[in-house]
């Protein structure tokens, strides 16, 4: 019997076989990277808004304080977002007319609300309660950017399962002066030293329970 | 062996101690290979096979899907307020008083509410009628609510219509009403609201001729003309039990049902919590019961008795109970069941009043009812109107007599000769199919109006949502029969009791309250007579007695809607879904349920049916043998059987039994006959009781001692009641610590009394899906808290324990490591976290797990696309998906909830006792549930864990138990044997 296959098909097969190693390895490599990847994360993604509201001008143009418009950041799970009524009460009075804030202005002539795009988006099975961070001198920076540097807010943090380990096994990494919780440019003279000092303080858990967040 | 073979029963009774079923006493080997393959729900198949081309099929679909879902996240919107309401922080809830009714008599309620969607409710703690307790009907309101099957429309001839087209429809009516006079007639439900009676009133006033009927299929017509009979004049009574040292219950559910049943669990059971050093004395409960009643399940003395034998019995009591009741006069009270005729009512009345205990443990007052009538009486003479041509118009307020309306008054017959007439109901039932105008009516928790609660006390019933489905209010279609300005319910309810003499102050108080301080109606000086007629009714007959209850679960069929309670188990005969008829085992033996037809039968899991004939009439229904009930009497529930009334309720669903349901027997009588239907397949019944079951005795016959028991006289000998202390709990591995909080739950056996609040209360707030009753039978139901029951002694009358078994949330969790992915796993408090996202289902966790608590999703129980359900979910629990593992979590959300608080209060401070509860112990009517912290020392449930009756379930195992529990302990007359 004649053979089938020319002896060039002996090297080709034993790249094959040597190959598939890599290859798989690869292709594993490859979809691990996607999934914490932006493509999966929606990191640093901008989302379209209804109206453009720039971040960047309001907390570091003109100082107006996160709990200004996040009222139930410190007493709540969720930090709220501003009912028209809140943007009203500037807008009213100044920029009046700009073609930008018409939806604002027809959503609080209407009584209709204005809709959102949600930015920062948790699985369902997953409970992440605001305030407490907040008591226990985590940074609004920490998780969510400078925020005052984003013209169109953007999800500056992959809130992979994995980042949220980061700090919940090591806080004293993150930790901050309860008093510089809502400070944008907070940066730390020596974690190193106050991290500890603060976890002890604060009383600081390492909570890596399931059920600390999964219920 | 047979199974009902009642002489070698005896001597299996002697030899084992604790029994779940006859099935079991019986074991024979069918029974034993079901308990052995621990796993029945996992070896059914599909209901059909799945071929090659549906399994590509579906491959390839989930294959899609799962590769769409990784793409694409769903884009979410927020959308805040315009203006966002004061006292509201989005995120947390706000909780609001009400009140539910149930028979006209309502109970305080607080009702947990999520960004303006009523997600779960409470009992008031404040309200006399509920101590915060709360039972399976209250809970299962809030799946009322949101029921998409619930009427949306006006309608007319069926056809879609509008409000004021009835307005304008009812316009030539009322103007005849006014000019004739006569002929316009309202129907409604028994009713306490001071509001709607006054507007009532006033409609009567503005239409002389007019007259108003009352009815309600499970009336206390009896109760109400055997206090009338006994004091005079319509009268209501209220008792106390926690005054009371002897308590006998002449077929009386006390415990279960009727006004005011949750206050006279709670302080009843405050009697019978025996605790190490401080209790001294306990209540004692005698209990005559004509069925299988919660109250006889936990009586100290119980005795099977038909119906008819229980006038006898209220006219000379046995001797040995007498005498307990002669010594405790004033401190006494025997109370009469519904069922019973007034004449027993007003004898038992006046055994009272002889003993001294009107006035002291019973107070009576004025009646409840805005106009108390005999409801039966009403309707017939409605119906005789009806027939003689007198009715020119009727309108019905809630309700449904065409459906349980007593058989011979054939009221859907009477209802076509009436030229007009109109039903303002909740949903589109049987009465709907045969009016003129059907309104949808609002739910409780949509509309404004109010309520009296057991003792009197007015709640304001205030809405916690705006009408899902363009309810009206009965106070709406009322004020429009008496024409005028259409006054909004809010304005109504305002303005009557603005006029009684609110102001803006108490109005807002009583609202915050959940009642109408001081409104509890007075006692009044009353002393009972005995009826005049001192006639007993025929005595007991040798033929079968037919007895008909309203169901436990959906009542009189209003809640057969409603999938939570169709699908609880009753508390007594464990099953759902359905109405059997309930026999003794000796009656059994007599129609001739004998082997032959039991030979099929297997597990509780399928039974024959019987056909109940009662003068001339037949229902049949699945035949159930029940341990404990009296000879000679069948009992059927009513409720089932509906033709119309939503997707749940109707078709299929039970027996209905209104049609042997005759006026001058509404509880049934004597003359049934029951026989068995041969020749069919067998009868499958989704009944819970055999399902995770626990087996009494270890692989070498020991005792495991599942349910401890023992008697007070012999508690106060030895506290510990024999059993030594716990095995050790030296283990392998190393042990966890616990440095900040150990949840942990007591459950004192003793006062449960297997109402099934608890069951109800945790899915609502677990958001826990229903299966039907098919997955039911495969034993796949997904109840995180089952209520197991047991037997002790004789089948004849045996004792009855109920012992609820959430997970234990082991400390050697055998769950644990047996996880090949970490889903469940040890939290830093000590509870076995389960983690839904990490699931894989393999179910090697509930395959270990010795207490049988696990539930998985066979298929995609939960219902993800009814958007009419949404809103109802608990926004704080995941909803589980197919192929996942679920269980108890000790209400883990409202844990961390709390923990969470307690740190914000600032100084870094613990949960308090009492801060954090879970559903389950919450609901309690008797607060046999305990939860809390076992490292606070402090702490009720720390101090129950040392209560020397204290024992945790298959300690043995050395599982170590979070959850455990303390002994039933009876206080048995010594002068009584047996």
């Amino acid at each position: 019997m004649a053979q089938i296959f020319h002896r060039s098909a002996n090297t080709l097969s034993r790249v094959t076989i040597f190959g598939a190693v890599f290859i798989v390895a690869f292709v594993l490599w490859a979809i691990g990277g996607i999934v914490r990847s932006p493509v999966a994360t929606d990191q640093g993604i901008e989302r379209e808004q209804p109206v453009p509201f720039s971040h960047q001008h309001h907390v570091a143009g003109l100082g107006i304080d996160c709990r200004y418009c996040h009222t139930s950041v410190e007493r709540s799970s969720f930090a709220g977002i501003p009912p028209t009524q809140t943007c009203m009460n500037c807008h009213s009075q100044i920029w009046t007319n700009a073609d930008m804030l018409g939806p604002v202005r027809a959503s609080f002539a209407q009584g209709k609300p204005l809709e959102w795009s949600r930015v920062h988006r948790l699985p369902d099975f997953v409970h992440f309660n605001h305030s407490i961070h907040v008591y226990k001198g985590i940074g609004c920076a920490s998780c969510h950017g400078r925020i005052d540097r984003m013209p169109l807010t953007y999800q500056a943090s992959p809130l992979t399962m994995q980042w949220c380990l980061d700090c919940h096994r090591n806080p004293e990494k993150f930790v901050r002066p309860r008093n510089q919780v809502f400070n944008m440019a907070y940066v730390p003279v020596n974690q190193a030293k106050l991290g500890p000092e603060l976890v002890r303080e604060y009383q600081v858990q390492k909570l890596t329970s399931c059920s600390t967040c999964h219920y | 062996m047979s199974l009902l073979d009642l002489e070698k029963f005896r001597e299996r009774v002697e030899g084992e101690k604790l029994y779940r079923s006859l099935e079991e006493l019986a074991r024979d080997d069918e029974f034993i290979a079901g308990v052995e393959r621990e796993f029945p729900q996992q070896a059914l198949p599909l209901e059909r096979g799945v071929d090659r081309r549906d399994f590509v099929k579906l491959m390839s679909s989930s294959l899609a899907l799962a590769g769409l879902a990784a793409c694409n996240r769903p884009a979410e919107k927020i959308v805040p307020y315009i203006s966002q309401p004061e006292n509201l922080i989005p995120g947390r809830p706000l909780y609001f008083a009400s009140a539910l009714s149930l028979g006209g008599v309502g109970a305080g309620v607080l009702v947990e509410s999520h960004m303006g969607r009523p997600t779960k409710i409470e009992g008031n703690p404040d309200h006399p009628s509920s101590l915060g307790g709360s039972d399976a009907m209250m809970q299962a309101a809030i799946l009322g609510l949101y029921d998409p099957d619930r009427a949306q429309v006006v309608r007319h001839l069926g056809e879609i219509s509008t409000w004021s087209a009835f307005l304008a429809a009812l316009q030539p009516v009322l103007k005849n009403a006014k000019t004739n006079g006569a002929g316009l007639r309202l129907l409604t439900q028994t009713i306490t609201s001071p509001t709607l009676g006054a507007q009532i009133q006033q409609l009567l006033a503005a239409y002389p001729g007019m007259e108003w009927h009352q009815w309600e299929a499970v009336s206390r017509d009896n109760v109400r003309e055997g206090l009338r009979m006994a004091f005079g004049g319509y009268a209501n009574a209220v008792y106390h039990f926690d005054k009371a040292n002897v308590v006998v219950s002449l077929d009386a559910d006390f415990l279960a049902a009727g006004p005011g049943h949750l206050r006279y669990a709670r302080d009843f059971t405050a009697r019978r919590k025996v605790r190490h050093g401080q209790t001294t004395a306990m209540n004692r409960l005698y209990s005559f019961d004509c069925g299988a009643s919660s109250t006889g399940s936990l009586a100290d003395h119980r005795w099977p008795v038909r119906p008819s034998e229980i006038e006898g019995l209220a006219r000379a009591l046995p001797a040995a109970v007498m005498k307990d009741l002669e010594a405790n006069r004033g401190a006494s009270i025997v109370i009469a069941g519904e069922d019973q005729p007034p004449a027993v009512h007003a004898l038992v009345m006046a055994l009272n009043q002889a003993l001294g205990n009107i006035g002291s443990t019973i107070t009576i007052t004025d009646p409840l009812e805005v106009a108390p009538v005999n409801e039966l009486e009403s309707l017939r003479k409605l119906v005789t109107d009806i027939n003689a041509g007198a009715v020119k118009a009727l309108v019905m307020l809630g309700g449904n007599p065409v459906y349980d309306a007593p058989a011979d008054f054939n009221f859907g017959h009477a209802l076509n000769k009436v030229p007009f007439r109109a039903q303002l109901s909740p949903y589109y039932d049987e009465t709907s199919m045969l009016v003129h105008w059907h309104l949808p009516e609002v739910h409780a928790l949509e509309g404004w109006s109010d309520v009296r609660g057991h003792d009197g006390t007015v709640s304001i019933v205030q809405p916690l949502i705006a009408p899902l489905y363009n309810g009206r209010s009965p106070h709406e279609v009322v004020g429009a029969l008496i024409g005028g300005l259409d006054q909004s319910p809010y304005d109504t309810v305002r303005a009557h009791w603005m006029s009684k003499g609110a102001t803006e102050q108490t109005w807002r108080k009583w609202l915050h309250d959940g009642q109408v301080a001081g409104s509890a109606l007075p006692a009044r000086t009353a002393a009972a007579a005995p009826p005049a007629t001192a006639q007993p009714r025929n005595p007991a007959t040798p033929s079968l007695e037919l007895h008909i209850k309203p169901d436990p679960n959906i009542h009189d069929g209003r809640f057969a809607n409603n999938g939570w309670l169709q699908e609880l188990p009753k508390p007594q005969t464990k099953i759902c879904w359905e109405n059997v008829a309930l026999i003794s085992p000796k009656t059994a033996t007599d129609i001739g349920y004998d082997d032959k037809t039991r030979n099929a039968l297997v597990n509780e899991r399928s039974t024959v049916r019987a056909d109940v004939a009662y003068r001339g009439r037949n229902v049949r229904l699945p035949l159930w043998v029940m341990p404990g009930h009296p000879d000679g009497v069948v009992t059927v529930y009513l409720g089932y059987g509906r033709t119309y009334g939503g997707k749940v309720a109707a078709p299929g669903v039970g027996v209905d039994i209104y049609p042997v349901r005759f006026s001058d027997a509404m509880s049934g009588g004597a003359g049934a006959e029951v026989a068995l239907v041969r020749g069919e397949d067998a009868y499958p019944v989704a009944c819970t009781q055999e399902h995770q079951s626990i087996n009494p005795k270890d692989m070498f016959g020991q005792d495991r001692e599942i349910i401890r028991a023992g008697t007070f006289a012999e508690y106060q000998r030895d506290p510990h009641l024999g059993h030594k202390e716990g095995h050790g709990d030296e283990t392998m591995y190393p042990p966890h610590e616990y440095k900040n909080h150990a949840w942990a739950m007591v459950i004192d056996t003793s006062v449960c009394t297997g109402c099934n609040g608890c069951v109800m209360a945790c899915q609502a707030e677990n958001n826990i899906a229903i299966v039907g009753k098919e997955e039911v039978h495969r034993e796949r139901e997904m109840h995180w808290l089952r209520i197991d029951r047991y037997f002790r002694g004789e089948p004849a009358n045996p004792e009855v324990f109920h012992q609820p078994v959430p997970c234990m949330q082991c400390e050697n969790a055998p769950c644990e490591p047996v996880c090949p992915v970490e889903a469940t796993s040890h939290s830093s408090d000590g509870l076995n976290d389960m983690t839904y996202n990490r699931c894989v289902g393999t179910r090697y966790c509930s395959n270990n797990c010795p207490y049988k608590v696990r539930r998985f999703n066979f298929f995609h129980y939960a219902d993800y696309d009814t958007p009419a359900l949404k809103p109802m979910r608990n926004p704080d629990v995941t909803i589980r998906t197919r192929g996942v593992m679920e269980k108890c979590t000790y209400c883990v959300q409202r844990v961390n909830e709390a923990k969470i608080e307690a740190e914000k209060r600032g100084g870094n401070q613990r949960v308090r006792d009492g801060e954090v509860t879970t559903a389950c112990a919450q609901a309690c009517p008797t607060e046999a549930i305990v939860f809390g912290d076992k490292n606070d020392p402090t702490s009720r449930v720390a101090k129950l864990k040392g209560e020397p009756f204290h024992y945790a379930l298959l300690e043995e195992l050395n599982t170590r138990p979070r959850t455990t529990y303390l002994g039933v302990i009876r206080n048995v007359n010594p002068e009584i044997k047996g």
